[in-house]
């Protein structure tokens, strides 16, 4: 159990401040909802820079901001590709080439476009599926929130997750999507003005970014020594973990990320990262809510200028912590689970035994485990075993020191540890509600693009059609508690089985690595049909799930990480294991779509597809001077993030 | 559109600037919780910063309704 940080009076008046504030807007916004269009589509009248942030922050919850904190550590500046070759080129093609379908087909959601595009088929596969996944999600970050407060505050886990619950609710009931986007650009300051002064800290404390790079090439040099390789002689180039291409370019294992450059460009920057902020609901809907279709083109490109430069705040103070483990005399230690003493004896126990019983690492790692219930580093076991049987007397105190030290790097809590680190009475207010903000933010994205495919996708297409306008609407302030109560349940469901998180992860895959080549079909030709595209995106999901149970990655034993019906393809790392399937699955769901539409036969006329297909849509009189088109201004961000990668190649 | 979000940010920000600049001059901000000296009334400045973004939203949006 770590130690609890107490919050001083002047944290909680932060705190309070914050929540009354988020409360306050949606309350303030309750009058402006009268139809079903202000509570699902914000009536589409919200400025490009609000909808902007708010694309930005609805994907910025709490569970990327740790998450790539923690991938800063584990893969060092490489974690930057899920922004530099990933979300910048996918966001651009949103706003250059695709919202002009979404926004001008007069669509409500994404399923709703793949209705009027193909037909009912294509819809209720996606509408199903994202909900689903929509709910796990929020229901993922609520978990992770209230296991947070609990351990960091001491705070009761159901009572945090009731309580947060219950602000979404009250601000999401009363302002609808509306006062989820004008909260999530609150949100977004708050997370970025929150986290800044505790990064600008860890850069200061750790010597600047060229110390930070010196000392990052020590551990490049024996990574065993900080638990990020499995094994004790395996070293890296110096500039493995500063270098953005160069580690890539020398192949799988000369990088921490255990990649190919294949699986990086393809897998990752083009069908994940395309899929997820092309079709995302989640995503779009913000764009969606813009007044018009100038504000609804520039929204992605708002939002790309933020982005862009987020590694600072979010990949570098991972890889500054690592970066202070390394050096000598900081007094800082990479956050690690801690070993229960009381287990101890069991454990000093079990490794006496494997050593008399002349066990492999392997069966003495497992022992271990089993013993403390804590997870180890192989390596560290390796060099355990071979000490213990050189015969050399321990003490049951340094038997203990060395154990704690073979407990494998708790990545997630680097974040925490940086707070802890650097906040004095006042800035911590200031930080934990920034990470408050990014939980609610996630969130309440989720519930908001949930109850809008459930009203419009599920409700009104299949179950009541031709209702009234303030059924929908009705419909939509329930639905929006059934949301959050599924959302509470989710939670329930990912605290219980610790690999529930595991599992949820995967399903999202399998849904959306293909879904980006029926929209990429769908929107650039016209020949693809509904029976394409639906024959075309279940076969692809479908693959997704059978590549994954035929492939594994190295280290990995059968079962939920994969392989379970046969071992067929072994990859270096889970990550590649990741990004060829989505490679795999996209390029499944691309071929079929094709081969199946060239097979069927067109249900919809050129005059059906017009506005919804790029070819058959008559180019629109643009009154914007050349700088202020989409066009040109995705250009300009284009090279600048070309520069940005140029700067860390 | 009915609420400019402006107030709202630059109200609050303004408020947290305040409550950090308070704490900053009366209880210091050079030791962080975990007892370490970060070199800087880190309070004092950052609280002083938000104020200033605080108000810039203010203005901004003062501004723009006078349009």
């Amino acid at each position: 159990m770590t130690q609890l940080v107490h919050l001083s009076p002047v944290d909680y008046s932060i705190l309070v401040l914050y929540v009354a504030f988020v409360i306050g807007i949606g309350f303030a916004l309750k009058r402006q909802m009268k139809t079903s269009a202000d509570f699902f589509l914000s009536g589409r009248n919200i400025p490009a820079w609000v909808t902007g942030l708010a694309f930005l922050s609805a994907n910025l919850g709490a569970l990327e901001l740790v998450g790539m904190a923690a991938s800063g550590a584990k893969y060092g500046i490489a974690t930057c590709h899920f922004y530099w070759v990933g979300a910048i080129p996918a966001m651009i093609f949103l706003a250059v080439f695709m919202m002009p379908f979404y926004y001008g087909s007069k669509a409500r959601s994404v399923p709703e476009y793949l209705k009027l595009r193909f037909d009912e088929r294509t819809r209720a596969f996606n509408s199903v599926s994202f909900a689903v996944m929509t709910i796990f999600a929020s229901g993922i970050s609520l978990n992770a929130l209230a296991k947070l407060l609990h351990s960091l505050l001491g705070w009761d886990y159901n009572i945090s997750l009731w309580v947060c619950s219950v602000i979404v609710l009250l601000y999401v009931l009363k302002g609808g999507l509306t006062s989820a986007i004008y909260t999530e650009v609150l949100q977004f300051f708050m997370i970025v003005l929150g986290f800044a002064p505790v990064v600008y800290l860890g850069l200061k404390d750790a010597g600047g970014w060229n110390a930070v790079k010196e000392k990052l090439s020590g551990v490049a040099a024996q990574p065993a020594v900080y638990n990020l390789s499995d094994s004790a002689t395996k070293t890296f180039n110096p500039d493995a973990w500063t270098s953005a291409w160069k580690p890539l370019l020398a192949g799988p294992s000369a990088n921490p990320m255990g990649i190919d450059l294949f699986a990086m460009v393809f897998g990752l920057g083009f069908v994940l990262s395309f899929g997820y902020w092309c079709t995302n609901f989640l995503v779009v809907q913000r764009a969606m809510a813009a007044k018009d279709m100038k504000a609804a083109r520039n929204t992605p490109l708002v939002a790309a200028v933020p982005k862009m430069l987020f590694p600072l705040l979010v990949i570098l103070p991972g890889m500054i912590a690592l970066a202070l483990s390394a050096t000598a005399g900081k007094d800082y230690a990479f956050p690690k689970a801690v070993i229960e003493s009381s287990k101890m004896p069991a454990a000093i126990a079990a490794v006496r035994q494997a050593v008399a019983g002349n066990a492999s690492v392997e069966e003495t790692t497992k022992a271990l485990a089993s013993a403390t219930g804590n997870s180890f580093n192989s390596a560290k076991v390796e060099e355990l075993l071979k000490a213990a049987k050189a015969g050399a007397p321990i003490s049951d105190e340094q038997a203990a020191i060395a154990f704690q030290d073979a407990v494998v790097n708790d990545y997630d809590g680097v974040i925490l540890s940086l707070v802890k680190r650097y906040c004095p009475t006042g800035l911590l207010g200031l930080a934990l509600t920034a990470l408050l903000a990014s939980f609610m933010s996630g969130m309440a994205g989720n519930v908001t693009a949930f109850n809008t495919v459930w009203t419009y996708d599920l409700y009104q297409a299949y179950i009541a059609p031709d209702k009234s306008d303030e059924h929908y609407a009705s419909m939509g302030r329930a639905i929006t508690v059934v949301g959050i109560l599924l959302s509470i349940g989710a939670a329930y469901f990912a605290s219980m089985w610790t690999n529930a998180m595991d599992i949820i992860q995967l399903v999202f895959g399998f849904v959306n690595a293909p879904l980006f080549a029926t929209f990429l079909l769908g929107m650039f030709w016209s020949r693809t049909t509904g029976t394409g595209a639906f024959v075309g995106l279940v076969s692809g999901t479908a693959a997704s799930a059978l590549f994954h149970a035929c492939s594994i990655s190295q280290g990995n034993l059968p079962g939920v990480k994969g392989a379970y019906l046969a071992k067929l393809v072994v990859l270096p790392s889970d990550m590649a294991q990741n990004f060829w399937l989505a490679s795999f699955a996209f390029i499944v769901c691309f071929v079929l779509t094709v081969v199946v539409s060239l097979a069927t036969n067109r249900t919809k006329s050129d005059e059906d597809l017009k506005g919804l297909v790029y070819s058959l849509t008559p180019k629109q009189q643009v009154d914007q001077a050349w700088f202020a088109r989409p066009g040109f201004i995705g250009i300009v961000l284009l090279i600048a993030c070309a520069i940005l990668n140029w700067l860390f190649w | 559109m009915g609420l400019d979000i402006r107030y709202p940010i630059g109200m609050m920000f303004t408020l947290i600037g305040l409550i950090l600049t308070g704490t900053g001059l009366f209880n210091g901000g050079n030791v962080s919780i975990a007892g370490i000296n970060i070199g800087v009334n880190i309070n004092l400045v950052w609280g002083l910063f938000l104020l200033v973004f605080g108000a810039f939203m203010w203005v901004a949006a003062i501004r723009s309704k006078g349009q």
